[in-house]
This record gives C-alpha cells, sequence and structure tokens, in this order.
C-alpha cells in the first residue's frame, strides 16, 4: 500500500476515499502514519515496558534496583548480575532440562500431528468424523479439569511402565505433551488446502500414502510446521502448571520452574532474578525472531486471528 | 503399448448416484481414444477408474490383458496428464520428470538420460531448472506430458489437458498432440468435453452421457451415422436440428403440413437435419417445412440462419448454414426442403436412431 489508511486492520484492503465532502475533510487531516498508529503506539508500550524493565533491572545493583522512584538507566552497567544469577542456581541444568523437553515434544508433536492431521484430512476411514469432533471437543476442556487425571495417569505409567515417565522425572513432562488437539487440528485445516491433484499425480507416479505425505504435502506445508513448530516450543518453553505439579526435585527441573525457586528460596535479590528471566527469554525470542515470518502469515491464513 | 479394456464397469457412489453404468470399452494399442460428453457423464469417473484412483463398484479394468482392479495406481504402469496440471510446486522442471522414475527406482544414468531425451522431444530443456510457478501456462502443459512421457507407461491418460490454456493456445497443442502421438504411439485415453477437440484428435471417439456409452465410433461415424439424438445434438457445431415429426402412411408430416414420402415405418419420429445439409428457400412451395426467420448471423464464409418451425403449437428452433451473401428479413416466411442424403430418423420415444438402411432417399412428393 502507497499512501497510509485505515485500511491497516479492515477488511478492505484498497477502500479509496468515498465522494466529496468526507474525502476533504479527511486530506486536511491526512498523517504521515495510519491513525490506528496513536492507538497501537501507546498499547505496545504496555507491553514493551515490563520488558525493557526487566532488562535494566537485570544490568542495575541491588542498591538501585529498590530505589524509589526507579532508576531508569543504570550507573554503571552491571553484568556480573548474569554470572552470578548463573552461578546462584543449577541454571546450566534447569536449561538442559528444558531444552530436553522441549525437543522431544516439538519433533514427537511434528511427526504425530502430521500424520493423524493427514489421516484426518485425506484418509476416509470408519468414524472419522466422531473421532474428530471428539477430539475438536477436548480443545474446550481447560487443562485445570484435566490436570488431576492427567497427574494419576503419568503416576500408573511411572509405577507399571517406566519410573523415567513418572512424577518427579523430565518424562513426565513430555509425556502428557507428545501430540495437541490443536497440532492435529491446525495441520489438517492446511493439508486440506493442498491440491488433491497433486497427491493423485504422486501416486500414480508410484508413491505410497506415506510417501505422498513425506514426500508432496510434508514440503508443500513448510510454512504451517514452522508455525507449529514455533508454538510448540514455546508453550512447552514457558509451561509452569504442569512442571510444578510433578516436579519436586532440582535436578529435573525446567527453567520457569527453577526461576520460582530460584525466587522462593532467597530473599529476593532482583537484579539476579532480572538476569535468570532474561537468559530464560532468549531462546525464545530467537525462536519468534526466526519464525515470525510463517507464524504471522499463517496464523492469518487460518483465521485463527482473535 | 497395450490394450486396455473396460468390462461391465459400473462406479455407484454412497448415495446412490451411478456416475457410471455398465461401462464396456476397448481400446486398442496404439489407440487414441477421445471420452466426450457433457460434464457429469461418467468420463472422467472413467479415466479415474482406469488409473486407480477410484475403484469400481463391480466390472473389470484390464490393462495388457491383466486385471487391475486392486492394483494401485503406481502398479498399473500408467501416466496421467491432470487438467491442472498438477505439477510438484517445490520441485524444478527436471525433478518433476524425474520423479516418477526415482519412485521406480530407476539407475541415477538412466533417469537423466530420458528426463534430457523427454525435454528435447517437448522443446523444454532450456526449462529444466525453472520452478512451475516461474512457467507460463503452455509451458506447464509441456511439462505435464513429458512427465507422463519420461515414464514411457502402458498408457496414457488424460483428463482435458488443453481447458486451461486460451483458444489460440489450444489449437496449437492440440496439433502438437497429433505430432506426438504419431512419434510416441501410445495407447491414450483422452477426456474432453469439447467435440471439436474430440473430432479432430481422436482414432475413435465414445460419446457418454448419464454414466453411459451412447456411442463409440470413428469421427466420420459419430457425424454421419449418430446412433440417437443426444450424440446427433452433442456432436457438430451448431447441432443438428432435431424436429418432431410424424409418419402417416408413408408420408412424413410436420405439425399440419404434409412434407414429403419416407421409406420408414409409421409412427412419431424426430428428423434430424445438420445445418450445412438443410436447404434453405427464400419462399414456401410444397413439400417443404415451413418456417419463419428468427435472426441471421453473417459469419464471413457462410450465414446461420435461425428460423422457428411451428409443431403442434410449439415453436422448434432449427439452424441453417446458408451461403454467404444471404439476405433475410426478421419474421420473413421461408421453406426448408430436407436433402435427399443425409436426412435421419430418430424414435421419438428413444431418441435411437431408425436402422441405417431405413435412412435412405426422400422420394420427393
Amino acid at each position: 500500500m502507497t499512501t497510509p489508511q485505515l485500511s491497516t486492520l479492515t477488511a478492505e484492503p484498497e477502500a479509496q476515499e468515498p465522494p466529496a465532502p468526507i474525502s476533504e475533510r479527511r486530506s486536511r487531516l491526512r498523517l504521515p502514519f495510519s491513525p490506528w498508529h496513536l492507538v497501537l503506539i501507546p498499547l505496545s508500550f504496555l507491553l514493551v515496558v515490563p520488558l525493557l524493565w526487566m532488562l535494566v533491572t537485570s544490568l542495575e545493583t541491588e542498591g538501585e534496583a529498590n530505589r524509589f522512584p526507579p532508576v531508569l538507566i543504570p550507573e554503571s552497567p552491571r553484568f556480573e548480575n548474569y554470572s552470578e544469577a548463573w552461578a546462584a542456581a543449577p541454571f546450566g541444568h534447569f536449561f538442559l532440562n528444558s531444552v530436553m523437553v522441549t525437543l522431544v515434544v516439538l519433533v514427537s508433536n511434528l511427526i504425530v500431528c502430521s500424520l493423524a492431521g493427514y489421516a484426518f484430512a485425506r484418509v476416509r476411514f470408519l468414524g472419522r468424523g466422531a473421532l474428530f469432533v471428539t477430539l475438536m471437543a477436548t480443545l474446550m476442556v481447560p487443562f485445570q479439569v484435566t490436570m488431576i487425571p492427567v497427574f494419576l495417569i503419568v503416576k500408573w505409567f511411572g509405577d507399571n511402565v517406566w519410573a523415567g515417565l513418572g512424577i518427579d522425572h523430565i518424562g513426565a513432562l513430555m509425556l502428557p505433551n507428545l501430540a495437541t488437539a490443536f497440532g492435529i487440528f491446525f495441520l489438517r485445516q492446511f493439508f486440506q488446502t493442498v491440491p488433491v491433484e497433486l497427491e493423485e499425480a504422486a501416486r500414480v507416479d508410484g508413491t505410497s500414502r506415506l510417501g505422498v505425505l513425506f514426500k508432496i504435502v510434508l514440503p508443500l506445508s513448510l510454512p504451517a510446521l514452522s508455525t507449529l513448530a514455533a508454538l510448540t516450543v514455546l508453550t512447552s518453553w514457558n509451561d509452569f502448571l504442569w512442571p510444578l505439579i510433578v516436579i519436586t526435585s532440582h535436578d529435573q527441573m525446567t527453567v520457569p520452574l527453577g526461576l520460582s525457586y530460584f525466587q522462593g528460596a532467597h530473599r529476593v535479590k532482583w537484579p539476579l532474578l532480572m538476569a535468570a528471566n532474561v537468559m530464560s527469554l532468549l531462546p525464545m525470542l530467537l525462536v519468534f525472531v526466526g519464525a515470525q515470518r510463517y507464524f504471522v502469515q499463517s496464523v492469518a491464513n487460518t483465521g485463527l486471528k482473535g | 503399448m497395450t490394450e486396455v479394456e473396460f468390462r461391465d464397469v459400473t462406479r455407484r457412489y454412497a448415495g446412490g448416484v451411478t456416475a457410471l453404468n455398465g461401462l464396456n470399452l476397448t481400446v486398442a494399442e496404439g489407440e487414441f481414444l477421445i471420452l466426450v460428453g457433457p460434464s457429469g457423464c461418467g468420463k472422467s469417473t472413467a479415466l479415474r477408474l482406469l488409473a486407480g484412483l477410484d475403484k469400481p463398484t463391480s466390472g473389470e479394468i484390464r490393462i495388457g490383458g491383466a486385471v487391475v482392479n486392486n492394483l494401485a495406481p503406481g502398479e498399473r504402469d500408467i501416466a496421467m496428464v491432470f487438467q491442472n496440471y498438477a505439477l510438484y510446486p517445490h520441485m524444478s522442471v527436471y525433478r518433476n520428470l524425474a520423479y516418477g522414475l526415482r519412485q521406480r527406482r530407476t539407475p541415477r544414468a538412466e533417469v537423466d538420460r530420458r528426463v534430457r531425451e523427454t525435454a528435447e522431444l517437448l522443446q523444454i530443456t532450456e526449462l529444466l531448472d525453472r520452478k512451475p510457478g516461474q512457467l507460463s501456462g503452455g509451458q506447464r502443459q509441456r511439462v505435464a506430458m513429458g512427465r507422463a512421457l519420461v515414464r514411457k507407461p502402458q498408457a496414457f491418460l488424460l483428463d482435458e489437458p488443453l481447458s486451461n490454456l486460451d483458444a489460440k493456445l489450444r489449437n496449437q497443442v492440440r496439433g502438437d498432440l497429433k505430432r506426438l502421438h504419431r512419434e510416441v504411439p501410445v495407447t491414450s485415453i483422452y477426456v474432453t468435453h469439447d467435440q471439436v477437440e474430440a473430432m479432430t484428435l481422436g482414432d475413435r471417439l465414445c460419446v457418454m452421457a448419464g454414466g453411459e456409452v451412447q456411442q463409440i465410433g470413428t469421427t466420420d461415424d459419430i457425424y454421419n451415422r449418430p446412433a440417437n439424438t443426444f450424440v446427433a445434438a452433442f456432436m457438430g457445431s451448431p447441432p443438428m436440428n432435431l424436429i418432431p415429426g410424424v409418419i402417416r402412411s408413408g408420408l412424413l408430416h410436420v405439425g399440419e403440413t404434409e412434407v414429403t414420402a419416407v421409406p420408414s415405418p409409421d409412427g412419431p419420429v424426430t428428423v434430424g437435419v445438420r445445418p450445412e445439409h438443410l436447404q434453405l428457400h427464400p419462399s414456401y412451395t410444397d413439400g417443404m417445412v415451413p418456417a419463419r426467420v428468427d435472426f441471421i448471423e453473417p459469419l464471413g464464409s457462410h450465414v446461420l440462419v435461425t428460423a422457428q418451425v411451428e409443431v403442434d403449437g410449439g415453436r422448434v428452433p432449427v439452424i441453417v448454414n446458408a451461403p454467404a451473401g444471404t439476405e433475410l428479413a426478421s419474421g420473413a416466411r421461408i421453406g426448408l426442403a430436407l436433402p435427399q442424403e443425409r436426412t435421419y430418423f430418430f424414435d421419438a420415444e428413444t431418441g435411437d436412431a431408425r436402422r441405417t438402411r431405413e435412412r435412405v432417399s426422400l422420394g420427393h412428393a
């Protein structure tokens, strides 16, 4: 778009000015940016300020952090906070746990949701519709409702199948999240938009059903897969409630849990806590920056925006 | 290069729709057969059944004598060209061509040789590194043909491959297809709804409607000896005129008018005459079918006259192919003489042609 217009947030992309009187009024008031920015910029401030404050605090001395009114620019940035925070708790270990949980959950989600999503999108089988509706219904049940049953199931797995999957092991953090109803739904919607002739052409060319999925459909679904990957990583990395319930030992804790432990165990040293927070945020920031293009695009395409 | 055969093939869908009803059809080795008919006539269903993309409810499909009903599409050794080409968008033209061969574990050197050979044949060598998104419609069409050709399949299935091209390109590609089939005479089955395409391309045509075969034959058979009113009206542009009439004691009557003596049994009939065979007389005399001019369309080489024939209180439009320069006022009363040869009689109820030997020259009254 060449000229900034109200259309930024409305559906009609090129809404040209309607007839005379209104357009005259508008042209007098024309700003070098969309008027919506007047609303959006203050709103974005609300979101950015806490993050900036976190960053600033992480570089202050304890004295500066506790002063009122707050110190907005530290006298000399104190980077030692980071190394001290890193040393104050087994953060390396928390990171490792988080990375392991996130990686396993990510890989498993991509594989299982692809397979299930493709089956729901293209394979005809008895009860497909009913099964899909059931799956969708689980999306409407909040986690707080299923928390205790899931806890009992995981406990049973730990007691009867393998201790590594049980309570107080990081396996317990992976097991319930290996596939998500959302992931299946999301990929199914995307797979349905892949022209079916491409799949038929591949089958005539001698590709098996699974081959069609892996060689034709998935390569064409990279935007959807990237989005699902980013969402999965974010959710898994930030998950707090579930780890809080199942994990008690320090050596099994993930970063968010470790942070809260760090906060509770000692008198709160704000600069150190904020330094730890910044470190725990960095990987997510990288993921988001990397996947942002796909992320925004495919959320917009699937009509999932609010 | 193989014979393809449908034996009593029926496809019924859940919900009771019969897309294809008892199809019997044999395509000879190296033949170029056209399946033609309006949309929903079952022609695409037949092709999909042959490709293995759909399963027949009953009946047998044979390729090269072997029943293939239970073989997966990839095991049938056939190649298909889709209406929208279905080129893999994430692969280069080279990989699109090579894909089918790679799937069949053809050695790399062999794949390369055949891809280049095919690209040469279709003059797409300079496009090999491009992605389908960077090609024009005509180029995509050639790549789609290439992807089918490169496999050297037993049979070629083409599903309206020209319908996404503009008119000019379509004529050109039609010629290319004919040449290609002469150079690589693979058994081919070509689905189209365009009767011009059907008549110009095929060795034989199979005209379908409502899931059933109406007539199978050469262009000449279909055009000059239509089996029923459907074929008569579907093939030819403009189509054959169909005028209801009655034969009473050997004399054909159209409406109240007694037209001419015909050697066909008494009873209600549908009279069929092609626009180019109907003779237009500027004034009505006995022995002709009376009509009123509706409008005329000068086309340079000839003039199309649309007239109305009054039959039992209703009006039936008739198109006549008149010589260039014909000028008639709208509403003018004219006479249409049925030609001695090439007047067809169809059963008024079933629409089937009355037997051929009855289609003899008319004794003018």
